[in-house]
């Protein structure tokens, strides 16, 4: 199975780079944006077809090394 | 008096953290690479700075896991006292001895400075040896520098008395101006700056560092 996780900052953690981004985005000659956040994103290609197991799998993964959940949320979709 | 040095790939201040350690105990520390699983008696550990595994995912994030920090956890759990400056406060952070996280300098410039610090605890084994709010300078060297918090953690950090020191002048953006924590029994402490840094007048802007390790030493030989 493969799976798409997504990591962001969680609201109330500082965002350098997105604000970074967002002047960068401005500089372009592209008004009228609000605010970027940035986030990363991680595929996972599991070895696993049960997808009730794979998403036990995922979750230990997410939470105790590809987010922190200190400052970090995290969703995934799986796919076959 | 036998100390341990981790080293992780990517570590770079580990040789200097074992210098100042042997200066100050006369014996040269033990390395311990990552791979490793058992540690072995040991009267301190220090977990050094560098850019482990280079700093892929996160600071410290995959050091965290690394077979030695299992060993690390097992060994702070039973009251080895523990030093981690630099990389080595994200891999506390990150595996869970300290609250908290470390992430990108709020202005995203890597911070190297000869950095201004007002000592907090000195009920610490690592702190002991300084006065109360002592100024002491200290190098910085970071990009991923700024300690943040919840509230509720940093309302009881301060509460405990376990901020070990602040930045006279933020240069991170780290919340409550933190530079250092510790754990609740004092025997656990991360250190943003490299007190291995400022040990000899030669090579470092003060030896302001110096009694982060004759703190420990005191700590460990009986009066």
């Amino acid at each position: 199975m493969k799976a798409r996780v997504t990591v962001t900052l969680k609201n109330g953690v500082l965002d350098p780079q997105g604000k970074a981004i967002a002047n960068a985005i401005g500089a372009l000659g592209i008004g009228g944006v609000r605010d970027v956040r940035q986030g990363k994103f991680i595929e996972v290609e599991l070895a696993e077809t049960d997808p009730a197991s794979a998403r036990v799998a995922l979750e230990r993964m997410c939470k105790e090394l590809l987010a922190n959940p200190v400052i970090e949320n995290y969703r995934y979709e799986l796919e076959p | 008096m036998r100390a341990s040095v981790v080293v992780f790939p990517g570590s770079n201040c580990d040789r200097d953290a074992a210098v100042a350690l042997e200066a100050i105990t006369g014996h040269a520390p033990r390395m311990v690479w990552h791979a490793d699983s058992e540690i072995g008696e040991t009267d301190l550990i220090v977990l050094p700075g560098g850019f482990s595994y280079g700093d892929y995912l996160r600071s410290g994030a995959m050091a965290a896991h690394s077979p030695v920090v299992r060993a690390v956890v097992g060994k702070a759990r039973s009251g080895v006292p523990l030093l981690g400056i630099c990389n080595g406060f994200q891999v506390l952070c990150e595996s869970h001895l300290l609250p908290g996280a470390l992430v990108r300098n709020h202005h995203l410039h890597f911070r190297n400075r000869d950095q201004r610090l007002r000592v907090g605890t000195t009920a610490t084994r690592w702190t002991s040896d300084f006065q109360p709010d002592e100024e002491i300078v200290v190098p910085l060297k970071s990009g991923e520098g700024a300690y943040v918090a919840d509230e509720a953690t940093l309302d009881a950090l301060e509460a405990d008395g376990r901020v070990v020191a602040r930045y006279v002048g933020n240069p991170n953006g780290s919340l409550r101006d933190i530079a250092g924590i510790s754990n609740e029994a004092g025997t656990v402490v991360g250190l943003m700056p490299h007190p291995e840094h400022a040990v000899e007048s030669l090579t470092g802007p003060s030896t302001d560092g110096l009694a982060f390790f004759t703190s420990i030493v005191r700590a460990l030989v009986p009066a």
